[in-house]
């Protein structure tokens, strides 16, 4: 049994890049060697290095029987000598072997299974190049290997064999690199297993879970949680060393949100917080080094965190001498889109828009209108400039700042939410209003020009802003009728609808078919949708909801296959005694009180009570009937029966277990 | 203390060890080092080069009438570009750092993905920003393209953030409080500079004016590459170079327009368009006449 390791020396690599490429090298390797069994897998990685390390290889494959497949023996002794040259033997070591066609020539033979660094030799630069990269490049020349940066050195070894490849003139060998400052400035020397140690004595820590621990145990007391960016941090360092630092408390009296963005994505600092939430003048970096004993890192990194808040409280000051009711012209030389326009040209639109949303929904159209003039121009702003992040954010808090009104800033801070399907929506109905105005605008437009998202692709975010206004409906209960507002642009409404069930699935957790059954009785408002896919979901494990499900499927095969056409009641004269006369005055009884509630749920309880009605039906009386009067008649009474009912749901689409048609 | 030109002179000194071309600043306006002919042009073809310069780099729209204690209308790069990219090229790096008085043991350092890409030029490539104790003060790229077409050679480019580094180094809260030279400055040297062009670029300069000298410039960088592109022989004698002064005065024109303001949301798209063209076709003939030579 041998060990084996592997150490990719790269520049730094991108860091939310690290942990999907070790996948792709553990999946790329274990595929290749499955012949040589092993125990443990394991990867990991530093910005500077890929690892895998794998335990109890076989040093030798077993043997394969190989089995090509020759001529047929009609074919002549021509075409059975050609085939034994090409197989470097004679006609009679040749076997033969019966398949359907007749009798063939095989050359079986027994191959020699590869040692084990014989196959890591010939496969490991193909299995290290074929890890995927979003964006890669070359180094050493056109045409030359492409990756993600640099490779600079690579460690294989088995055992204390080095495994013989190279990538891009880089031979495969037995040192490795330290820490870029700390560490030792020649190449280090490293055995299986010493690997780890002689790195960590040179200030490189492999484990990127130990770097975590480094970290969250350096970190200090009240410091905002925040996952992504700790693992951003986990992969931009070696040594990963926390330090905190301070700053002058004056700067917090610019709002939260500019503030901790600042530290956050622009310096990638944690943010310190007090018991209620609010910020303290401190930060924690998180530097790549052992420690700052003379305080120089803190020194340099507060001095910057200064010119960063300088910035910000400069941008401040500087954009109120220009109101956003005085930037709204200045929209007019802000892309949208290049085939779109300006941002001007939507707001107007936006703004026709969201004075009808309005309408509909009885929100304030004063504060919607403004919001909605209002809500682009923060984008000529110095700070949203700086700060994109930040847009919709500062303008609404310029809005309130200038006097617009506390509903009009918070509808304009809103607006871009919510900006994934965990996102919060506005929170105020006029927030509300005036996003989905907005998204419903950049749906149309975008669809209007052919900018339609297609598999995997999709630059302009329509499915998330699609997501956004279906989310906004179904979770704030708006009643709007969302059709109106997408069904005259080609292709909208059925991209609605896939955003509808997405959501009916993803959040609300319906089956498939439950959904399938609603949308197809179509909708008018999405709070509708919900309470009838709800009533479904409710009634659906009562006894005698599936059955009843079962039978209106019967009922649409055979007004299909009669080829029933008209929508007239059925006569109750020509109903027959018994079982179908039964079962029209149980429907009309439960038509009946069906329309005496607006509850989905009773309606279709008082539906399902149909169901022994329709059994004996079915078990008793010949739809059939040869005189065309009843047989008419009984149809009309069939069609009644589906539609009257077709408007909460097509139930013939939930799928029922082994009963009915 | 390491004075502002300290500062450069070291950094100039110790590329020109390394064997870099120590070039002047290109004598016209631009946007960035990355502009001027030296790295431009040199980075096409199968050559090796190595040089390094201080780019004066016009950016109109970055101007704060010299009331910003970081932003400026024109800052100071020093660029080197290595072609083909040495091996050791981060370790150069580092080098350099410490040759300008950065202790690296008591400071930290991190490579942060930043990929460059410059539409006007058809230009790209991958790297880094270089962040220093938090301060971002080197753009490192590995060029891909340049002029729309790959290259034989991948040359390293650094450029340094002058203003910025010294800034650290001299542990100052301004970039208007530098010292450039003892007794001097960087406000003494520059901020007239600043301000006045401020208010130039934003507020005076004659549009019209702009749009005239923009198109000549185009037209007569066009005259240039179609006579190129109807030559057969004698391609070494041809002006290429002048013609690529004409497209680097028209970046910098469609610079000012904006910053003015004066370039609407239809245009943009197309007057990008026409500077590429122009950008594109001058490196394309670059490469073509040194292929011939």
């Amino acid at each position: 049994m041998a060990d084996f390791l592997l150490e990719i020396g790269v520049e730094e690599i991108p860091d939310w890049m690290i942990e999907p490429a070790l996948a792709d090298l553990r999946g790329g390797f274990a595929a290749a060697f499955q012949a040589f069994g092993g125990s443990a897998l394991w990867t990991d990685a530093t910005p500077r290095r890929l690892v895998l390390q794998a335990k109890d290889l076989v040093p030798q494959a077993p043997d394969v029987e190989s089995v090509v497949q020759g001529p047929y023996l009609s074919a002549g002794e021509k075409a059975a000598e050609g085939f034994a040259r090409k197989q470097n033997t004679s006609v009679d070591k040749l076997a033969k072997a019966q398949d359907a066609k007749g009798e063939r020539y095989v050359f079986a033979q027994l191959v020699k299974g590869q040692t084990a660094l014989h196959a890591l030799s010939e496969k490991l630069a193909e299995i290290v190049t074929d890890i995927h990269f979003p964006k890669t490049m070359y180094w050493t020349g056109k045409g030359g290997v492409k990756f993600i940066r640099p490779i600079r050195w690579i460690v294989a070894l088995l055992d204390d064999q080095i495994v013989p490849f190279e990538i891009a003139g880089v031979k495969a060998g037995n040192t490795t690199r330290g820490h870029r400052v700390l560490g030792a400035k020649t190449p280090l020397l490293v055995g299986i297993s010493n690997y780890v140690k002689v790195l960590r004595d040179n200030y490189v820590i492999v484990s990127a879970e130990e770097r975590k621990a480094r970290i969250e145990a350096g970190l200090g007391p009240n410091v905002q949680k925040d996952e992504e960016l700790l693992k951003t941090l986990v992969y931009l360092t070696e040594f990963p060393t926390p330090i905190r630092g301070s700053f002058d408390p004056s700067y917090l009296e610019l709002p939260a949100e500019i503030l901790s963005t600042v530290m956050r994505h622009h310096q990638r600092y944690f943010s310190v917080v007090k018991g209620d939430g609010s910020l303290m003048p401190e930060f924690v970096a998180v530097t790549n080094t052992d420690g700052d004993p003379e305080g120089l890192i803190r020194q340099g990194n507060e001095r910057v965190l200064r010119a960063r808040f300088n910035d910000a409280r400069f941008f401040w000051e500087v954009d109120q001498h220009k109101k956003l009711r005085e930037r709204v012209a200045d929209l007019e030389k802000v892309t949208f889109q290049a085939k779109l326009g300006s941002y001007k040209d939507k707001t107007e639109r936006v703004r026709k828009l969201a004075k009808e949303i309005a309408e509909a929904l009885g929100a304030d159209e004063h504060t919607v209108d403004k919001a909605a003039l209002l809500a682009k121009t923060d984008l000529t702003t110095d700070m949203v400039k700086e700060f994109t992040e930040l847009q919709g954010v500062v303008g609404g808090l310029y809005a309130k700042a200038q006097g617009e009104g506390d509903g009009v800033g918070t509808a304009i801070y809103d607006h871009y939410q919510p900006v994934s399907m965990d996102g919060l929506i506005p929170r105020t109905l006029e927030g509300q209003v005036v996003s989905i105005a907005d998204k419903l605008d950049t749906l149309r437009e975008c669809f209007r020009v052919e900018m339609i998202p297609t598999g995997s692709k999709d630059p302009f975010a329509l499915r998330r802003a699609a997501q956004g206004v279906v989310k906004i409906l179904f979770e704030a209960k708006l009643p709007l009728a969302l059709k109106k507002y997408v069904s005259d642009v080609p292709l909208l409404l059925p991209f609605m609808q896939e955003r509808i069930e997405f959501y009916l699935k993803e959040a609300r957790g319906y089956a498939y078919d439950e959904i399938n059954a609603v949308m197809a009785a179509g909708f008018s408002t999405l709070q509708d949708l919900a309470e009838r896919t709800e009533a479904i979901h409710a009634v659906r494990p009562t006894d005698n909801f599936e059955p009843l499900a079962a039978s209106f499927k019967r009922i649409k095969n055979i007004l299909k296959q009669s080829q029933f056409a008209g929508d007239r009641p059925p006569a109750p004269a020509l109903l027959a005694p018994g079982p179908e006369q039964e079962l029209y005055l149980a429907f009309e009884k439960v038509r009946a009180s069906a329309q005496a509630t607006a509850i989905y749920r009773e309606k279709l309880e008082q539906i399902a009570s149909l169901r022994p009605h329709v059994d004996l039906f079915f078990d008793k009386i010949l739809v059939n009937d040869p005189d065309p009067a009843i047989r008419e008649n009984r149809l009309a009474l069939l069609n009644s029966l589906l539609t009257e009912f077709s408007t909460i749901a097509d139930f013939s689409e939930i799928v029922t277990q082994g009963v009915g048609a | 203390m390491d004075s502002f030109q300290d500062t450069v002179f070291k950094l100039k000194h110790y590329w020109a060890d390394r064997g870099a071309v120590i070039q002047e600043p290109y004598d016209l306006e631009v946007g960035a080092g990355t502009m001027a002919p030296e790295t431009f042009l040199r980075v096409l073809g199968p050559k090796p080069y190595r040089v390094a310069y201080v780019q004066p780099s016009r950016r109109p729209a970055d101007g704060r009438y010299g009331e910003n204690p970081n932003r400026l209308y024109k800052h100071q790069q020093l660029q080197v570009i290595l072609k083909p990219s040495p091996d050791d090229v981060l370790e150069q790096y580092l080098g350099s750092l410490e040759a300008i008085g950065v202790d690296l043991r008591k400071h930290d350092i991190k490579f942060e993905e930043d990929n460059w890409e410059a539409p006007t030029l058809g230009a790209w490539g991958i790297g880094w920003q270089v962040v220093l104790d938090g301060l971002e003060i080197t753009q490192f790229t590995y060029f891909q393209q340049c002029g729309g077409m790959d290259l034989d050679l991948v040359p390293a480019e650094i450029t340094y953030g002058l203003e910025r580094i010294v800034v650290f180094l001299q542990n100052v809260d301004s970039i208007y409080d530098i010292e450039w030279a003892p007794g001097f400055k960087y406000a003494d040297i520059r901020l007239a500079d600043e301000r006045q062009f401020s208010v130039y670029n934003f507020e005076m300069a004659d549009v019209a004016m702009l749009w005239q000298e923009f198109d000549l410039h185009e037209k007569e960088c066009r005259r240039l590459l179609d006579l190129f592109a109807a030559k057969k022989n004698g391609l070494e004698r041809f002006p290429v170079l002048p013609a690529y002064d004409q497209a680097l005065k028209c970046s910098n024109l469609f610079n000012l327009l904006d910053s003015r303001g004066a370039i609407s949301v239809t245009e943009r798209v197309g007057v990008i368009g026409r500077v590429r063209k122009l950008a594109v076709g001058v490196a394309d003939a670059w490469a073509r006449q040194q292929a011939a030579a």
